[in-house]
């Protein structure tokens, strides 16, 4: 095992700094400073605050992620950053300071891609992914619908959000109901004590005339405005909201919608393997359902827990050790931040 | 000892070698692109380009010199992680500069300066400095009047940097060609004192000058077509 490269990962797509530090697929670190609670009365992510938090944070955060794995940047084989997608500025500064410890240390660097660093973190927690697989990543920044056949080189998207990410409906129907942001974890809380067939709420794109154009794409922002319609009658009239029943019912809505067409995607690809990241993917609800319908069919689910499910750097890491066992060329040193860098990039 | 010197708070993107030796500094090796939108591709290589140019490797630097701003975010933010990083890579101390200093220290010549570097949305970041070169009002922003009304306040009949040159007429002083940008041997003299007594490294905090614009990024958007 000692001989497996030693990969450092450095993630700042968001409001997470995440330095993450793993030897083949075992995890040594994954240190976080999150810059969270300054957004939460925004109801949003700030890029600005993003950014300078990133810029605080980075050096400690680094000191902490070497002190956790005992190792130093000497030791390290190589580093892995996220160069997009994500907010621009913040990017920027991970891109920067991983050049800055490449540079120093004198080690390549590799500008890898966030959405198929989400699908790589799950092989610290189950191992090597068996390709091709399907993988669903859902976040307050994306929700897409891929297969992966080679990690290393290039995965194809399948489907994605035509409108709101699913974690971003999270984030607004929590606000609708007076809960904090983000809105993931107090949805998911309120939703046990609620019935989630008391209220139908929408499936976007799951009539068979949407099917047409969009088998694999997702939209939210139908069920938000119902929610939020649903919400504001009882409002009107007078009546108390019941929470924790809009809540179940809304998550129902957004857990079957993934499930069925995750579930579609691999069973018309003949495929055998679901691979669930992303922030969402911490639900509880959307971890049981999928599990549940994909025995049906002989589907293996693979979710890492919850804490490798939101951004943190050891997918980054995870991500760049798979690159380098594959042989993949290390990135050059004028390697630029893309906000908008697409998936089937797989490093730059 | 060898120094490295980086600045990214105006368009002129600059990693420089010095030597700061017991009667002065020396410029060893230079680098300047002027790009106001592609500060983050441009720095580390030019960093490697420095040192490849003396043939010294990361590891013979003795301590790290940077521009503080003020400047834009994006790209001043480039510039201090690379020098936090390798500060922390190398165990070398960082040391932070007032980047209108660099501009304003060498264009004085006996009489006030007003320094200005462009800091967009029509306003300015400046300072005004005395015959000597010591700054005696900002870093501040505002706009080309509110800069220029306050720097004849303080008897400054010149103006110089590139936001001077941007915003000459509205300045109404004449304006030296030279330096633009923040000179990147000043920089290190600036911190030569520091660097020569060993002083502890300083965490580089960015002059911002401006808080952030506190709004939510509407809607992190799929990034799939
Ligand atoms: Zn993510």
């Amino acid at each position: 095992m000692a001989d497996e490269p030693l990969i450092l990962g450095i993630e700042t797509s968001c409001d997470e700094t995440g330095v993450g530090i793993v030897r083949g697929h075992t995890l040594l670190a994954d240190a976080l400073a999150s810059s969270v609670e300054e957004h939460a009365r925004f109801g949003g992510v700030v890029p600005e605050v993003a950014s300078r938090a990133h810029l605080e944070a980075i050096v400690p955060t680094m000191q902490r992620a070497l002190t956790d794995a005992g190792v130093t940047l000497a030791d390290i084989d190589a580093i892995a950053v996220t160069s997009g997608p994500g907010l621009a500025g913040a990017l920027l500064v991970g891109v920067a300071a991983a050049k800055g410890y490449a540079l120093a240390a004198e080690k390549p660097v590799y500008g890898v891609n966030h959405l198929a660093a989400h699908v790589a973190v799950d092989t610290l927690e189950h191992g090597p992914l068996p390709e091709p697989a399907i993988a669903l990543l859902v976040s307050g920044g994306h929700s897409s619908l891929l297969l992966v056949d080679d990690l290393a080189r290039g995965v194809t998207p399948l489907g994605a959000t035509i409108d709101d990410a699913a974690g971003e409906a999270f984030d607004k129907v929590a606000r609708l109901l007076g809960l904090p942001f983000p809105g993931g974890p107090p949805i998911d809380r309120e939703a046990r004590a609620g019935d989630a067939a008391s209220i139908a709420f929408p499936r976007g794109l799951t009539a068979a005339k949407d099917l047409a154009a969009h088998r694999y794409d997702f939209s939210f922002s139908g069920l938000k405005t119902a929610v939020a319609r649903w919400v504001e009658a009882r409002q009107r009239a007078g009546e108390p909201v019941p929470v924790a029943d809009v809540a179940a019912s809304f998550q129902e809505a957004v857990c079957d919608v993934l499930t069925t067409k995750a579930l579609a995607a691999c069973r018309a690809q003949g495929i055998e393997t679901l691979v669930i990241g992303g922030g969402v993917a911490a639900n509880s609800r959307l971890r049981a359902l999928a599990e549940q319908r994909a025995e049906k069919y002989g589907i293996r689910v693979r979710v890492p827990r919850p804490k490798l499910c939101t951004d943190n750097g050891a997918m980054v890491a995870a991500l760049g050790s798979h690159l380098v066992a594959a042989g993949v060329a290390p990135s050059r040193l004028d390697l630029p931040a893309d906000s908008a860098l697409p998936l089937t990039t797989v490093s730059v | 000892m060898l120094v490295l010197v980086v600045d990214s708070s105006t368009p002129a993107v600059t990693a420089a070698l010095v030597e700061v030796s017991a009667d002065g500094v020396a410029s060893r090796a230079h680098r300047c692109t002027v790009d106001a939108r592609a500060h983050g591709e441009l720095l580390a290589p030019q960093v490697d380009a420095v040192l490849a140019d003396v043939d010294a490797r990361p590891r013979d630097l003795t301590a790290i010199v940077a521009g503080l701003g003020p400047g834009p975010f994006t790209g001043l933010r480039v510039g201090l992680v690379t020098a936090a990083t390798m500060g922390q890579v190398l165990g070398i101390p960082t040391y932070g500069v007032c980047s209108l200093d660099a501009i304003g220290y060498p264009a004085a010549s006996g009489e006030p300066v007003l320094a200005a570097s462009d800091a967009r949305r029509k306003e300015l970041y400046w300072a005004v400095y005395d015959g000597a070169g010591q700054r005696i009002v900002g870093p501040e922003v505002s706009t080309p009047v509110v800069a220029a009304a306050r720097a004849r306040e303080l008897g400054a009949l010149v103006a110089v940097g590139d936001g001077a040159h941007r915003y000459a007429d509205v300045l109404d002083l004449p304006v030296r060609v030279e330096p633009r940008y923040p000179d990147a041997t000043v920089l290190a003299l600036l911190a030569a004192e520091r660097i020569r007594a060993g002083a502890p490294g300083e965490r580089l905090t960015p002059l911002y000058l401006r808080r952030p614009d506190a709004v939510a990024a509407t809607g992190r958007k799929p990034v799939l077509p």
